[in-house]
Formats: structure tokens, sequence, C-alpha cells
């Protein structure tokens, strides 16, 4: 019976149960739906072995979205919880359990896998190409991430979730004060999603580098390649720190080992400081696209190029050095003199002035612009001042003296959701309503996106600016409960409100995508948007190959200067078109993974070994084998074409 | 003849060569701390450059200066990395 011991929660209660029990029915219901209307060999053929970019960002998007409702599950229980002075709503164990998977899901499964979702999509397609430079890598990144949110997920109901924090410092998460399995399945949940996102990170640079349609040289990207050329750039200096902290903190915790402990020369903040090393840039890695997303969709609906480009990239580079340089920004508590942190202070609020520059440039491209308030767009205008109040806050915070009295409180809490929330959420929000129509051959319903965006926006006000107060009155974070003496109850109690505003706002969404699929009009044609880069000069949505023929280009923003200038694009004739074959191989690769870390997680030898085995079998089969793609021929093409109504010319 | 015969090469592993007997010396001579590490760190610096360089072929293709570039971005911030990690860590305190 011991054996089985090891695979009980913890710490159970009602709610853990009826989950067990939902995620059951869910499983089951879906492998039967599947079976009843006979998908799985669709789903096989069509989806699980893709290798196409396009469908990979979806699948990215799709996992993203419930990752954002788990982790919104989890918000909403957590302001419930301290909606009223002493709520016995949650104990302090499962509070601790909640606000851990509400961050790593949150960070990782959710902003992550959204970000690389719609680079995904867009990239490929805004630089003229027809895959990524390794599709079969692709496929790969993205299941691993699966996996690892899987493993993750599964959790709170197989062991028991991890409860130190989604900083997950030492010596909290050591085997001393966290015995549940909880941190391994963290750190064996990152490890394989984050090998995962390196993999993404060489994928995307070389594809960028090395991919791009004739004439278009490096200074005529579109700006959200060049934001995520630099993301990719960030994630692969940045991630190997992560990969080499969890896997130390895994030996602590495994094999008795001693990084992290605060006894036999073990050095419990080195985790915090490597934590950081990776988890700063890890920020810009978020809200670069962002920024990316933010400047193709103002200068769209502004109906004006982008102003500034040139400053737009630069202050992007700067960014991404300068985000290497102020971690120890997240822990000027900790102890060190007043030399260390006013290095760190200063570099912090250097990375100001380069974000201050891309607002102005945002300002100035809708300056005297046509703007249509579109749902994209509204996000985005809504985004300048609100993401502006959060930098502010974060200049404040990065004064090392004032921190002693910001640290661990709301006012923090406060600071990063009002970057992360106007900063990434909005703009992967924008993003997908933005290339909905290029994913899926019809937009959303405007109205039903305004009503959602309003009720983000007040619900974020509301849910997030009253712990400004509370912060500076003393509440600190991750705390369960408070007692009525110390006042915090209304504002709480407000912040409650707003997230349940917020939590309509996202059902709206759901609903916007049921109702458009329904009732919106197939017929947007290829460029609904009246948009300015090179995406939109292929069919909506977009067939397999992307461009029928290589587009060449003279400008920053091709397809608008074709549309007005009459610029060819399309010089080429059509020829026969080659095409990655799918496989199956990534899909099995990271379900040995999961089988791999579930194992490590439970000290499963047999598995560990049997799993790490099949994985370097796989690795081998694929060194041997002999994948030269396929092709389609000309009068295929021709016919695809025709039914989009005509080759572009 | 000469066009074949890979004198860079030759060359680059007799210097490694080389490069390994004074890294090896440490060990054999009486030296203090300060000047075996500075010895060691030198020789493994260079060591790295002549691999990456020599035999590696980092400067023959056309993506050069992407070579180069992408490298030296990754020792600065490498560098920034530990020295910041010592700051933080160590030196700090003092």
């Amino acid at each position: 019976m011991e054996f089985f011991d090891r695979f009980a929660v913890p710490h159970p209660s009602p709610l853990i149960y009826a989950s067990m029990v939902a995620i059951g029915l869910t499983v089951m219901a879906i492998i039967l739906g599947i079976t009843y209307f006979k998908k799985w060999g669709y789903l096989w053929r069509e989806w699980l072995t893709t290798v196409d970019h396009k469908r990979i960002g979806i699948m990215y998007i799709i996992s993203a979205l419930l990752m954002l409702f788990r982790g919104g599950a989890d918000a909403v229980m957590m302001r419930l919880q301290t909606s009223v002075p002493d709520n016995a709503f949650l104990d302090a164990q499962h509070y601790n359990e909640v606000f851990t998977t509400h961050g790593v899901v949150m960070i990782f499964f959710m902003a992550m896998a959204f970000v690389i979702g719609l680079m995904n999509f867009v990239v490929p397609l805004q630089i003229g190409a027809r895959d990524v430079a390794f599709p079969r890598l692709n496929a790969i990144s993205f299941w691993l991430y699966f996996a690892g949110a899987m493993l993750f997920n599964i959790s709170f109901v197989i062991g028991g979730s991890p409860d130190a924090g989604w900083t997950n410092y030492y010596p909290l998460a050591s085997t001393d004060f966290s015995t549940s399995v909880g941190v391994n399945y963290y750190n064996w949940a990152l490890q394989i999603s984050g090998i995962g996102t390196l993999m993404t990170g060489i994928n995307f640079i070389v594809t960028i580098l090395k991919m791009r349609a004739p004439g278009m040289k490096l200074m005529k990207m579109p700006m959200f390649t060049w934001s995520a050329l630099i993301t990719n750039i960030i994630i692969v200096f940045a991630f190997p720190v992560l990969t080499i902290a969890l896997l130390m903190g895994t030996f602590d915790r495994q094999f008795g080992t001693n990084f992290f402990t605060s006894v036999n020369g073990g050095m419990d903040m080195m985790w915090a400081n490597l934590f950081w090393v990776w988890g700063h840039p890890e920020v810009y890695i978020l809200i670069l696209p962002a920024f990316g997303i933010y400047s193709e969709i103002i200068s769209t609906f502004s109906r004006r190029n982008l102003y500034g480009y040139n400053s737009m990239v630069s202050s992007m580079a700067i960014i991404s050095l300068l985000s290497f340089l102020v971690w120890v920004h997240h822990f000027f508590t900790m102890g060190h003199g007043a030399l260390t942190n006013s290095i760190f202070s200063i570099t912090t609020m250097a990375i100001a002035v380069p974000t201050g520059i891309k607002i102005f440039n945002w300002l100035l491209t809708m300056w005297k612009g046509k703007i249509t308030f579109t749902v994209p767009m509204l996000y985005s205008v809504a985004f300048i001042p609100l993401f502006t109040i959060g930098g502010v806050t974060g200049v404040m915070l990065a004064m090392a003296s004032a921190d002693y009295q910001y640290h661990n409180t709301m006012f923090l809490v406060a600071h990063f959701h009002n970057v992360i929330i106007p900063g990434v959420v909005f703009a992967m929000l924008a993003g997908l309503t933005y290339w909905w129509p290029k994913m899926f051959g019809f937009m959303l319903n405007e109205r039903i996106g305004k009503w959602a965006f309003w009720n983000l926006a007040i619900g974020f006000c509301l849910a997030f600016f009253p712990m400004y107060i509370t912060g500076l009155d003393g509440q600190a974070r991750r705390m369960y409960t408070y007692s009525e003496a110390t006042g915090f109850g209304p504002l709480n109690m407000l912040s409650f409100l707003g997230a349940g505003i917020m939590a309509i706002g996202f059902v709206l969404i759901v609903y916007n995508v049921y109702y458009s699929f329904r009732h919106a009009p197939r017929n947007v044609g290829d460029d609904p948007w009246n948009a300015r880069t090179l995406e939109w000069a292929t069919h909506n949505p977009v067939p397999e190959y992307n461009f029928a023929i290589t587009p060449q280009v003279d400008s920053s923003q091709a397809f608008w200067d074709s549309k007005k200038h009459g610029y060819q694009l399309f010089k080429d004739d059509l020829k026969d078109i080659h095409m990655p074959n799918n496989s199956g191989l990534p899909i099995i690769m990271a379900g040995l993974f999961f089988i791999f870390g579930f194992s490590f997680v439970f000290f499963i030898w047999a598995g560990v070994i049997l799993s790490g085995i099949g994985i370097l079998a796989c690795m081998a089969y694929r060194s041997f084998e002999k994948d030269d793609g396929y092709h389609i021929p000309v009068k295929e093409v021709k016919e695809t074409e025709e039914k989009f109504g005509g080759a572009k010319k | 003849m000469k066009e074949l015969f890979p004198l860079k090469q030759v060359n680059g592993f007799i210097f490694s060569l080389l490069l390994t007997v004074i890294a090896l010396s440490v060990y054999f001579m009486d030296l203090s701390f300060e000047l075996g590490m500075t010895i060691l760190l030198i020789t493994a610096f260079v060591q790295a450059t002549v691999q990456l360089v020599v035999f590696m072929h980092a400067g023959e293709s056309e993506d050069k200066s992407a070579i180069y570039t992408s490298t030296l971005y990754g020792i600065i911030i490498a560098l920034f990395t530990v020295f910041g990690s010592l700051l933080a860590m160590v030196w700090g305190y003092m």
C-alpha cells in the first residue's frame, strides 16, 4: 500500500475531490466524443502529427486559452478567499497551492504559450516564408510544452501541487519545508516545457535570419517580426540559466545535494539569484512580442506608418541587453549593501528610457492619424495609459531604499499585474482578434468583442488599483487571510468584484468565438482590416503553403505599398511547392517525456530508465530517417488558388 | 602542394598543445593560488578561442560577423551574470 500512498493528495478537500471527478468525466467525455464522431483519424493526421507552423500556432493558442481559464479560476478563488476578513473558504495550505499554480500556469503555460503561438502563426507569414526553418523541431517544441503543462496540471489531483510560490524560493522549496512531491512537479514540468521553449528560440532566430522573402532587409522587417527576433535571442540566452537552476533544485530535492541548502556550503539565496537571472529577461520575453503586436495594430488602425521605426528597433535591442542587467532588483531586501543595490537600481531605472521611447512612438503614430476604434485598437489604446501606470510604479519599486517599504506587499502584486495584464494579456487578445480572420477566415463579432474589452478593462482597474492602496497600508502578499481590524476588507472586496467582472469579460470572449463561428459571414476577403504587412497579402484562411508565389519586398510595409503605389509583390510564375512531411514522432517523444517527468517526480526509476531509453531511441530513429518532404504540384496549387478567387498577382 | 597543406590547423594544433602544457605545469610547479588561477584562466580562454576559430571554422563563412557578434554577446551576458551574481551573493556584504 505504501507505494500508492505517495500518489495521494497530502491535503485533500472537497474542492479537490470534486476536481478529480470533473477531470475524469471531462477526459472520458472528450475520448467518447471523438470516438463517437469518428474523429481520431482526422485529429491524428491533421493536427497531432502536423508540422505546419499555422496549426502549431493555433494549438499553442488553444492550450494557452485553456490555461488562462485554469489560472483564472485560481485567481478568482484567491480573490474570493481574501474578499472578506477571516474567510474560511480556503485554508492556508490550499491557498499556498492556489497562488503557486496561478503564477506558474499564467506565466509559463498561458503567457509563454500565447506569445509563442502568435509568433508561430504570424512570423513566417510576415517574412513571406513557407514554414519555420525546422518544422519538425517546432512540433517537438509544442508537444514538449504541452507535456510539461499537463504534467504540472495533474499535480493537484495526484500527489499534491507545489506550494512554495511561483518563484519557488529555497529553503522553503527544499525537502525540509516542502515535503510533498509538489516541488518535484514544478521542477520537471518547467524543465520539460523549458526545453521546448529553448528549441523554439533557436528555430525562430534561424527562421527570421535565413528565410526572409527576397528584398526584405533586416531593417525592412515588420515590427512584430523584429520583436520576435529579439525575444528569441533573449530566450536563447536566458533559458539555459533556468534549466540549470531547476536541475540543481532537482538534485537537491531528489539526490540530497547541497546547492540551495543552508548547510554544508549550500547557498539558499543562490536559487533566487539564478531564478531572477532567468526571470527578469523572461519579463521582456513576454512584453516585447506584445510591443510588436501593438506596433502593428496601432499603425494599421491609425492609417499611418509606424513612427520612429529605427528608434523602435534600437530601443528593443537596448531593452534586450538591459534586461540581463537588472535581476537583483527582485531581492533588494536580501541584505546586500548599498553599493550593490544602487547599481541594480540605476540599471532598472535606465530600462524605463527605451520603454518610454516606445510609448512616445506609439502616441506619435496615432497623432493626426485616422483612428478607427476596432477591438484590437481598443486594447492597444487602453494599453498605453494602463501600462504607463504600471511602468511608473515599477520605477517606484526600482528605488532600492523605498523598496524596503513595498517589498512583498500587495503593491508589488498590483504593479506586476498592472504591466502584465494590459501589456501581455491585452496584447494577446488584441493580436488574436486582429489575426483571427487570417487563422479561420471569418472575423470575431465587434460588438461582443467591445463588451468583453470594457469588462476586462474596467474589471482590471477595479481588481488591481485597490491593491496599491492596501499594499502601502501593509497588506502582505500571499497572506491567506487577515483580521477585520486591519481595515483591508472593503478594498479587497472591491478587488474580488473586479476579478468577477474580468471573468465575465473572458466568458464573453469565449461566447464571441462561438457566436462568430455560427453567424459571422465567411466572405471577408483577404484584407479585412486594410492592413499593411505581408501576412495580409495571402488568402484568408491561409492555404497550407502560405504564398503560392514567393513575394518580393521593397519596403517595410510591403503590402501597403503594393496596394497604394502598385508595387508588384508576386513577380514569379507558379512552381511546384516543396513542403515538409507530417510526423508522429514529436507527440510520441513528448509522451515519453511526460512519463519520464512523472516517473522522476515519484522516484519510479524503472519508468525513468525505460522512457529515457525511449526518448534516445526516438532521437536515433530520427537521425537515420530519410525525409525529403513532398511537392505540391502546380496544378493543385492553381486549383487551390482558384478556389480562393484567383491567383494573387 | 602548399595549398593543400593545412598550415593553419597544424599550427593551431601545436599552439593548443603548448597551451595545454602550460596549464598542466601549474599543477607540477609550486605556484601561489592567485598566480596559478590566473595562468589557468588565461590559457583556458585562449584555448577556447583557438578551438572556435581554427577548428570550428568560426571566421570562414559568410556568417562570420553574425557568429562573432552572437559569441561576443554571449560572453558579455555570461560575464555580467557571473560578476553580478558575485556582487549580489558575495562581495555585496563586505
